[in-house]
């Protein structure tokens, strides 16, 4: 059986954990099994992962479990998965699946593959496809445990849904006290995807020479939805927040749309924007090596053509709309 | 307090990336090697800021061959005060965890880099976590002791967290944590000095391997588009890329 951590954010369910139900889903169909998720805290839209593949919802409740702290989670998790017989564990290659996938690992002597971004094959060995060297190559793993812990990169497998509603059954896991004592959570305001998650993604760099000049970007961001992002050296010198640094050496993303101004596209950026499905770069050189990565280049000043595409954008969706 | 942090050795960011023994292995000829970016100045620099402000120790852990004594010297000219090297093949993260934990004992706080910039795994510093069964907090931006309370800030999806929590423990440093330090003169001298211990391996399991790498396939060609035609643009996005 494959079983997949469907992390929930007061109940509701994100992008990344129905793609991971997806993922574990087809995961399933590979292996000739059955693919069922587990819950931790408030489970009442928990019966909707049937929706996208679940074959069994089972829902843990613990005080214990009141926070995230992957020692906790961890202990219930390889709790579920050896109560349930679980050979492979799945959850989402973001800030609790990373922090959870490893602690797993070892509780269940368990080979493990982070950030996949493929369903695995299994023609005589199992084996999970992922990007290594921040994006520049993709490596084929071959997991050779009885018992196996994938971690799913973002955006690699669109839920659908192929069936409906089923009951959530609770399931009991001894689970220790946590260690951890959280003191606050701070959310950033607005309400676009973070940018491992986002599907549009608007970035800049250098050339917008001033902080202060990035209005143009965010409402270009706007007029599509788009999360914010930056190069290494706008947030090395303050002008953009850190967590928005795409690259080798920040974030590694693959949006659908990455539309980059005024970034020239150094190699260590490259990395870690390369996997994005279409790639618009706007720059004033035409020598920027970022072209030769682009899908779609505007070779001009940004100050004049990013306000342009914004209003070109705009247009076009009223014309959708009415 | 005493601090280990575990640096690994990676190809340095502009390296080409090629492949030998039948793309089942990285080739490494002419390739220049650093210390692990995430390692050396995140986890690393804050452990030395740590001591430096609290007192107490800084051990670095790697686990590799002879020749990663230039990087692991490169530390010690950072500011670490001693070093372990593991002298075997890195060859799983379990494996290299299984080794950093059956060295940690005795250490209140172990620090790696949120992943390495090679494999990007970020497995090994919850995998020593577990080992030690001690707390583990990753992605941390920022890491302050009061005694044997650790308060760190953790980055989460769309915004971050702050937690107390007492040593032992582990946690895994993302960039905001330190600024990069150049090693001086007077560090490199010293650094030749400190101790750098080798030990054998403790044992270990690799439970999985690389059975093949390949290059992403090439983009077909860049479509340069009139930066006075913007509404062209959008039509390829929706209808051409279907992105929009």
């Amino acid at each position: 059986m494959v079983l997949v951590y469907a992390e929930s954010h007061e109940g509701k369910f994100k992008k990344a954990a129905l793609e991971a139900v997806a993922y574990g889903n087809e995961t399933a169909k590979v292996l000739g099994t059955e693919c069922a998720a587990v819950v931790i805290g408030d489970a009442n839209e928990a019966g909707t992962l049937g929706q996208y593949g679940a074959s069994a919802v089972h829902h843990i409740s613990s005080d214990n479990l009141a926070h995230f702290d992957s020692q906790t989670y961890a202990a219930a998790l390889s709790g579920a998965a050896t109560a349930l017989g679980a050979k492979v564990v799945i959850l989402a290659h973001n800030s609790a699946g990373k922090s959870l996938a490893g602690r797993i690992a070892v509780k269940l002597s368990a080979g493990c593959v982070t950030a996949a971004n493929a369903v695995p094959t299994n023609d005589g060995a199992f084996k999970v496809k992922k990007n290594v060297f921040a994006g520049k190559a993709v490596a084929d793993y071959q997991i050779d445990s009885d018992v196996k812990v994938l971690t799913l990169s973002g955006n690699s497998i669109k839920p659908e849904v192929v069936g409906a509603d089923i009951t959530v059954s609770p399931l009991s896991v001894d689970v220790p006290a946590s260690k951890i004592k959280v003191i606050s959570t701070n959310k950033q305001q607005g309400d676009t995807a973070p940018l491992p998650e986002a599907e549009l993604v608007v970035s800049a760099g250098r050339g917008m020479k001033d902080p202060g000049n990035w209005g143009i970007i965010e409402d270009l961001a706007n007029a599509i939805g788009a999360t914010t992002a930056c190069s290494r050296p706008v947030a090395d010198i303050g002008w953009r927040p850190h967590h928005e640094h795409v690259g080798q050496t920040g974030v590694a993303i693959k949006p659908n749309l990455y539309i980059a101004a005024g970034i020239s596209g150094a190699i260590q950026h490259l990395a870690g924007v390369n996997s994005s499905k279409c790639i618009v770069v706007i720059n004033k050189d035409p020598e920027a090596p970022f072209f030769k990565a682009a899908d779609y280049g505007v070779c001009a000043d940004l100050f004049d053509v990013v306000p342009k595409l914004t209003e070109a954008i705009k247009k076009a969706k009223a014309k959708t709309i009415y | 307090m005493k601090i280990l942090v575990c640096i690994s050795k990676t190809p340095e960011t502009t390296a080409k990336i090629a492949f030998k023994d039948g793309n089942t292995a990285y080739d490494e000829s002419g390739v220049q090697f650093i210390m692990n970016p995430y390692d050396e100045w995140y986890a690393l620099v804050r452990a030395v800021e740590l001591k430096e402000a609290n007192g107490g120790t800084v051990t670095v852990i790697n686990v590799g061959p002879a020749t990663n004594d230039v990087v692991i010297r490169k530390a010690l000219a950072i500011g670490a005060d001693d070093a372990i090297r593991v002298d075997a093949e890195p060859t799983s993260a379990m494996f290299v965890a299984q080794q950093i934990a059956a060295q940690a004992s005795g250490f209140d706080l172990v620090m790696t880099g949120k992943e390495t910039i090679d494999y990007n795994g970020s497995e090994v510093g919850a995998m020593v976590a577990e080992l030690l069964e001690v707390p583990y907090v990753s992605y941390a931006t920022a890491i302050d002791m009061s005694g044997n309370t650790a308060t760190v800030t953790r980055e989460i999806e769309g915004g971050n967290e702050v937690s107390e929590v007492t040593t032992p423990l582990v946690i895994s440093a993302a960039k905001g944590m330190a600024e990069q330090r150049i090693p001086n003169m007077r560090g490199i001298m010293m650094a030749k000095r400190k101790p750098l211990n080798v030990v054998a391996a403790a044992g270990g399991d690799n439970l999985v391997k690389v059975a093949a790498f390949a290059l992403p396939a090439d983009k077909a060609g860049v479509k340069m588009i009139d930066p006075d035609n913007m509404d062209e643009l959008v039509r390829l996005l929706q209808e051409e890329a279907k992105v929009l």
